[in-house]
């Protein structure tokens, strides 16, 4: 299992733009991936579960990936991240 | 049976065209509890696809029309509906708790709206509940079988019919099938009256009962310049339409022989007449109808039609783009007015009880100089390439003029220091809107460059009369003698300190008021572009003189409205 910590410093957080975008990613690999908030766990695969736990600026998240590409899998949602000034 | 409908002429010409009912349909249901539970989910499953289908093509349309960034809300909810744990949870309720589908989607929707709401401290993503809704109403309007408007699938020529025109509304609607609008509700100045005329189409607003009046794809014809409709329309009522229509064709063809003419009073005195815009798209408009000058750039459009606040090089775009189409006339930007009806995702502001008294326009800038000071810079740097002259809304006091100012100058001296190129001897004017600011104008005529009378909002806050709530919307009265007198000192003390004064209202443009204007000294006259030459060729018949002495007779003896017409009339006749 592969895990990473984001600190995230945009200013809407995950707003729906970048939500979609990196629930289009996580999409594109076959490994469960999970993105953990605050204790609570969502399917980085689901908007609806990537909005509903609604991660605002300064939040401190952890994506995790389980399966054969996971690695590949949290590098690709880590440039999404980058990519979307999500992070720094 | 034909039948006909008197509204308020909003926007001028003659329409005949199918109605498209923009209209949302009733989506109430019952729940049931079902027994054939794989029958429910399969008919579930129909509604996703077939809404999903209607997504993508609305996707495809918006991108073309209106870029990708637009449509991004269209991908996010397309993806709503292929999201486990949104139609998937719906799935699994009619499963487990055999209900209909209408309930499971009703009771997935409700949960996540509850869940958005609750991010009190995330107003973006509260307002985020309003895409669930969104969705959730396509999925119930293909299981109950009552198709939702989709104003952005028009592909033949329609007059829109609706209660009310939004401004996501009209930018969802292909400009070249909408020959005209018709609402329940609406003054002159409402959105819709103001994009009709924009889009130089016909339109009548506060029908009051159109959209209980007409069916779907019946015939209408609108009068845009008499404010009539008739809903089924006889053959010989068209014919007689089409007659005033021709009449009206004459008419702008007299009118477009004005295009290139100065604006001058039959003894020669020389003003300008320039257009009120509100996107860079608009500028064509105005130069077709002979504008001399852009007296109103409305600059909200950068902030309304974003996501985020707009970049200081896309905000340069911009005001580049408009003062390179004027080719060096004069183009007078408005710094933001948001706040009151008009609000940003990205900028929660706190509610408020009476929103166009409260936290709007230059209030907002001055508290938000990051925000401001970015706008100034794209106004500076753009002021290079033409002569762009800036001013600010909803000036109340001295003060807020001098605040405002400073943070300006500070801004130019900064590009100027940084080797910047910029319009060293910019003008800095303001909106005259405020009633307090009319009565001081004297002193503020000392501060600012020019005045710009903005008369919908002076007339609304000097009556105290909500000017778009219709029980009371016999007060505003733009004849009325208190508006001449308050539109005379305003006038009377930039001229004493050598400064002009533009109106940039929709009183502008109103042929019982010009002549007053005329009168009054006032120098530039700023309206939607197409009001611009019927204005044009109106002042050409008044004698400034004359008109001085109108003016000056309305100012000491009318007491009412209907006496400022009449004397207009006795004037003009």
């Amino acid at each position: 299992m592969e895990k990473r910590d984001f600190h995230i410093v945009a200013e809407t957080g995950i707003h729906a733009r970048p939500a979609t975008l990196l629930v289009q990613t996580a999409s594109k690999y076959n490994s469960d991936i999970n993105l953990e908030y605050k204790g609570k766990s969502v399917n980085l695969k689901s908007i609806m579960g990537v909005m509903s736990l609604g991660v605002g600026q300064g939040a401190d998240v952890t994506v995790t990936a389980d399966g054969a590409d996971e690695a590949d899998a949290i590098n690709a949602i880590a440039d999404t991240m980058k990519k979307e000034g999500l992070t720094e | 049976m034909s039948k006909e409908l008197k509204g308020i002429a909003a926007s001028n010409g003659i329409a005949v065209a199918p109605a498209y009912l923009l209209v949302q349909p009733d989506l109430s249901f019952s729940k049931t509890t079902v027994s054939d539970v794989d029958a429910e989910v399969k008919r579930l499953q129909k509604a996703i696809q077939e809404s999903t289908d209607e997504l993508t093509k609305i996707k495809d349309i918006a991108t073309k029309s209106l870029g990708a960034e637009e449509a991004q809300v269209f991908e996010a909810h397309i993806m709503f509906l292929s999201d486990p744990e949104f139609t998937g949870e719906m799935e699994k309720k009619i499963n487990d708790d055999q209900v209909n589908a209408e309930e499971a989607v009703k009771e997935v929707e409700d949960h996540y709206v509850a869940t958005f709401q609750a991010m009190k401290d995330n107003a973006y993503m509260q307002e985020r509940a309003a895409d669930v809704q969104d969705v959730s109403k396509r999925l119930l309007s293909h299981l109950l079988n009552k198709p939702l408007p989709n104003p952005a699938l028009i592909d033949k020529e329609v007059i829109i019919v609706a209660h009310d025109l939004t401004p996501s509304d009209t930018a969802q609607l292909n400009k070249k099938y909408v020959k005209a609008f018709v609402t329940d509700v609406g003054g002159r100045t409402a959105h819709s009256a103001i994009m009709a005329r924009s889009l130089e189409i016909p339109a009548v607003v506060g029908t009051n009962t159109i959209t209980q009046d007409v069916q779907a794809d019946q015939r209408l014809v609108v009068d845009g310049t008499d404010g009539d409709v008739v809903v089924d329309p006889t053959d010989a009522q068209v014919d007689d339409f089409n007659k005033k229509q021709a009449a009206f064709e004459k008419q702008k063809a007299e009118w477009a022989k004005l295009k290139d003419a100065q604006s001058v009073t039959a003894d020669g005195k020389k003003v300008t007449i320039g257009a009120n815009i509100g996107t860079p798209k608009d500028v064509q408009g105005a130069v077709d109808n002979g504008a001399e000058a852009i007296g109103l750039f409305r600059s909200e459009f950068l902030y309304m039609d974003s996501s985020e606040l707009p970049s200081e090089d896309d905000q340069f775009k911009a005001y580049k783009a408009v003062t390179e189409g004027m080719k060096g006339k004069q183009v007078v930007v408005r710094t933001m007015d948001i706040g009151g009806d008009k609000k940003l995702p990205y900028l929660p502001l706190p509610k408020e009880m009476n929103p166009f008294l409260g936290y709007r326009a230059i209030r907002i800038s001055l508290s938000h100089q990051d925000i401001f000071r970015t706008q100034l810079r794209a106004l500076l740097r753009a002021s290079a390439y033409g002569k762009i002259a800036i001013m600010f809304p909803m000036i109340a006091t001295v003060q807020e003029f001098q605040e405002a100012k400073a943070i300006l100058e500070d801004e130019k001296d900064k590009l100027i220091k940084a080797g910047t190129k910029v319009d060293e001897n910019i003008e800095v004017g303001m909106m005259m809107e405020i009633p307090a600011a009319a009565v001081l104008a004297d002193k503020l005529a000392k501060y600012a460059d020019f005045f710009s009378i903005g008369t919908n909002d002076l007339i609304q806050y000097s009556m105290a009369a909500d000017r778009g709530n219709d029980a009371v919307s016999y007060l505003y009265q733009p004849d009325n003698p208190s508006i001449v007198r308050l539109v005379k000192n305003i006038i009377n003390s930039a001229h004493k300190e050598g400064k002009w004064v533009g109106m940039c209202g929709e009183a502008a443009a109103d042929p019982n008021l010009v002549p007053i204007l005329v009168g009054l000294g006032l120098d530039e006259y700023s309206m939607s572009a197409t009001s611009i030459l019927p204005v044009r060729s109106e002042i050409k018949t008044l004698d400034s003189k004359k008109m001085a002495d109108l003016a000056n007779k309305v100012v000491t003896e009318s007491e009412t409205s209907d006496q400022t017409i009449q004397m207009v009339k006795d004037a003009t006749k």
